[in-house]
């Protein structure tokens, strides 16, 4: 737990400080693209990029282990991975454009072949015989343990520009993924603006493939994004707080991690923001599983009073436990059911509702169902004043003549 | 071709023979429902499955390893469906998620636990390692096939697979009206009472089964391949099921038999003395014949695009013949 702490105040050693931070940077223009990609509806083209990495890392690998005799450069290797995704996405493209396949299909089969392909040149370095060989193993669930110095800086440098790359291109990206039609009149290219996406998205995957290991990196661009969608309704909220949730979990899973050996870094930061998803899940106000409990039961109770207040008002004896319970909670009886003044009052109230709710239903069947909670709400509040006038005039033509 | 490929070869073979059909058969309804990558998140959560068996029952016993799987395969499923209704999250996120968390936690999980005295290690998930089942007591060579006792030693994948694939086809056969109106119209199938749900959930369950007995012969990553490219390469030559089918079938023998070859030997004919991974040899074999399909596949523009196609040839004509 202290070494935890420790390494939470960045005190655990400058190299697992610039880790830490490098995976927080890292989460989060992880989040931030990934919000971007998830509003486009093609989360799931981040599995086939990472994925699509391993034969361009391999082969990196071995070239740099031919000309060197040591394949653990990185920056070769981050090149290979971005050259053989980019390839990846290009078929992804290329088979859902030219093709009958759909996206799925072109997804799932780029991310297998492409990985299989990728663990036949694994099994080719491991007959090379050469040095530096557990280097490339890290890529496949990331580790930061025994992480280089100048690894540790070109991952944080890399994460921050396309942090910085984001930033610049956030308003046409915001406007590609709601409309693109209106994009396009604005004078946005939407397949530069798309190209420029993936290729943001292609950048976070390469570099986060140290870090997460490229079958968790693709984690790090849907579960934040999905988090934040949780809490706001609002693009540009919505991705700095899949920004913050991604920094979030990169920073606290990289400083679980590095608290002891046996938690891989990959793991822990995905677990990480697992846990911010499930608390969201449940706790969100808006679309979480408490609130949608609470509507439910707030529901319940509205239905159950406008019953017992019709059957108030028909003279009716109230039998149901529930509706008992609300209607002597609202004042409108007493203990012994019999109704209160108020509760005479409302009863009346709730017998015209009803009767200009229906003659609102009968009128215009149409626009009735449109409407979502028909009957329940004060139909003062759901209808423009003027359609309420004209129902209660049709309701008691006598009042009307009188007025 | 004797005792040698008897020996070393037959049985992993047969037995990658026998993954590629059962996943190819039922990857065509997959790719067809658009749901291709439920194959992805199924044969991920995998691991987590094993590890947590071997935690809960200290073995590494194939029944127990194929029950954890085939558990945490439903429980994915059963949990996609939870985030995508209750959080409203589209479907491919929502798969994401769940499948990545639960990998994540079956890292982790393996890396807490003493596994070390035993085979269980993340690569073997990943890849498995076909080359390794070997028939020791085929040494009579072709004759052992007819010796009892020699076959009572064959490696107990073999006939896992055998009865997981003749389930598959008599999950086909039996459920194959509700499966193909389900997959091609699910408000129809639910109005003549063809009951498309339970049907989609047994054709995951089935996939899970499939993807469950594959995994430990080849790793995860062949069984991926094999739900979508083959399906996905057939349905590029036919507009018809049935054939699609057949072609399916044929592709992935092909890949099956083209993949174990060229690891086998492949690096041998190129003057290297080693072997590279099979299964990974078996999905690029079927990447390769998925391009072709796509490169050269009667049926691959289908009926928008060929139509959009045709369009702008007679566009191209009528502007010749006009200047």
């Amino acid at each position: 737990m202290t070494a935890f702490l420790t390494a939470l105040a960045l005190g655990a050693g400058y190299n697992t400080a610039l880790v830490t931070i490098g995976a927080a940077i890292l989460g989060g223009s992880a989040g931030a693209i990934g919000t971007f990609v998830l509003l486009r509806k093609r989360s799931l083209v981040s599995d086939a990029v990472s994925h699509g990495t391993l034969p361009g890392l391999a082969l990196a690998f071995i070239l740099m282990a031919l000309l060197t005799g040591d394949g653990r450069n990185i920056v070769a290797l981050m090149v290979g991975a971005a050259f053989s995704a980019g390839l990846g996405l290009f078929c992804v493209e290329w088979i859902t454009r030219r093709t009958r396949l759909t996206e799925d299909a072109a997804i799932g089969a780029v991310l297998s072949v492409f990985f299989g392909f990728g663990i036949v040149l694994l099994t080719v370095i491991q007959s090379l015989q050469t040095g530096g060989q557990a280097g490339i193993a890290g890529y496949l669930l990331g580790s930061t343990a025994g992480m280089l110095r100048s690894e540790a800086e070109t991952i944080a440098v890399a994460a921050l520009a396309t942090g910085a790359a984001i930033f610049v291109l956030r308003r046409p990206f915001t406007l590609v993924c709601f409309d693109e039609g209106y994009a396009a009149t604005r004078g946005i290219d939407v397949r530069l603006t798309d190209l420029a996406m993936m290729g943001v998205l292609l950048a976070v995957t390469v570099i986060g493939l140290k870090v997460a290991g490229l079958v968790l990196i693709v984690a790090l661009t849907i579960i934040p994004p999905v988090t934040a969608r949780f809490w706001t309704d609002r693009p540009e909220r919505m991705v700095l707080i899949a920004a913050a949730f991604g920094a979030a979990a990169g920073y606290v899973g990289a400083a679980i991690s590095a608290s002891d050996r046996g938690l891989p870094t990959g793991a822990v930061i995905v677990l990480t923001a697992a846990a911010f998803f499930t608390l969201s899940l449940v706790l969100s106000p808006v679309r979480g599983l408490m609130s949608g409990l609470a509507t439910r039961l707030r529901f319940r109770r509205r239905v159950h009073e406008r019953q017992g207040l019709l059957a108030l008002a028909r003279g009716e004896a109230i039998y149901d436990p529930l509706t008992i319970k609300v209607l002597r909670r609202a004042g409108h009886i007493r203990a012994d059911g019999v109704a209160t003044l108020e509760g005479r009052a409302a009863a009346a109230a709730a017998v015209r509702e009803e009767a200009l709710w229906g003659l609102y239903r009968r009128l215009h069947p149409d626009e009735a169902a449109a409407l979502d909670h028909q009957g329940l709400a004060p139909i003062a509040k759901a209808l423009p004043p003027d359609v309420v006038a004209d129902l209660a005039a049709r309701l008691d033509p006598a009042g009307a003549g009188a007025r | 071709m004797g005792i040698d490929f008897v020996v070393l070869s037959l049985v992993p073979l047969a037995i990658g023979i026998l993954v590629c059909v059962s996943c190819a058969l039922l990857g065509n309804f997959l790719v067809l429902r658009r749901q291709s990558l439920i194959g992805d998140a199924v044969s991920h959560v995998v691991l987590p499955g094993i590890v947590g068996a071997f935690i809960f029952t200290g073995t590494v016993a194939a029944g127990a390893m194929l029950l954890g799987a085939g558990i945490a395969a439903v429980l994915a499923v059963l949990l996609i469906e939870v985030v995508r209704r209750v959080g409203r999250v589209e479907p491919g996120a929502a798969m994401g998620v769940v499948f990545t968390t639960l990998f994540a936690a079956g890292v982790l999980l393996l890396e807490q636990s003493d596994t070390s005295s035993v085979h269980l290690d993340v690569e073997h998930a990943l890849y498995g390692n076909l080359e390794s089942l070997i028939w020791l007591a085929g040494g009579a060579g072709w004759p052992a096939l007819l010796d009892p006792a020699a076959l009572a030693a064959l490696p107990p994948q073999l006939p896992r697979l055998a009865l997981v694939t003749l389930a598959v086809v008599v999950f086909l056969l039996v459920f194959w009206k509700e499966l193909v109106i389900g997959t091609f119209d699910a408000t129809f199938a639910q109005s003549v009472g063809a009951r498309p749900g339970p049907v989609g959930f047994a054709l995951i369950v089935m996939v899970a089964v499939a993807a469950v007995a594959a995994f430990d012969a080849v790793g995860s990553i062949i069984v991926i391949a094999m739900f979508i490219c083959p399906p996905a390469a057939a349905r590029l030559m036919t507009d018809r099921l049935v054939p699609q089918l057949a072609w399916s079938v044929v592709f992935a023998v092909v890949s099956a038999i083209a993949g174990y070859v060229l690891a086998g030997y492949g690096p041998l004919w190129l003057g290297a003395a080693y072997s590279v991974s099979a299964a990974g040899m078996i999905a690029t074999v079927a990447g390769l014949i998925l391009a072709l399909a796509c490169l050269a596949g009667p049926r691959r523009f289908g009926t928008r695009l060929a139509a959009r196609r045709r369009r702008q040839v007679l566009q191209s004509q009528s502007s010749i013949s006009n200047s």
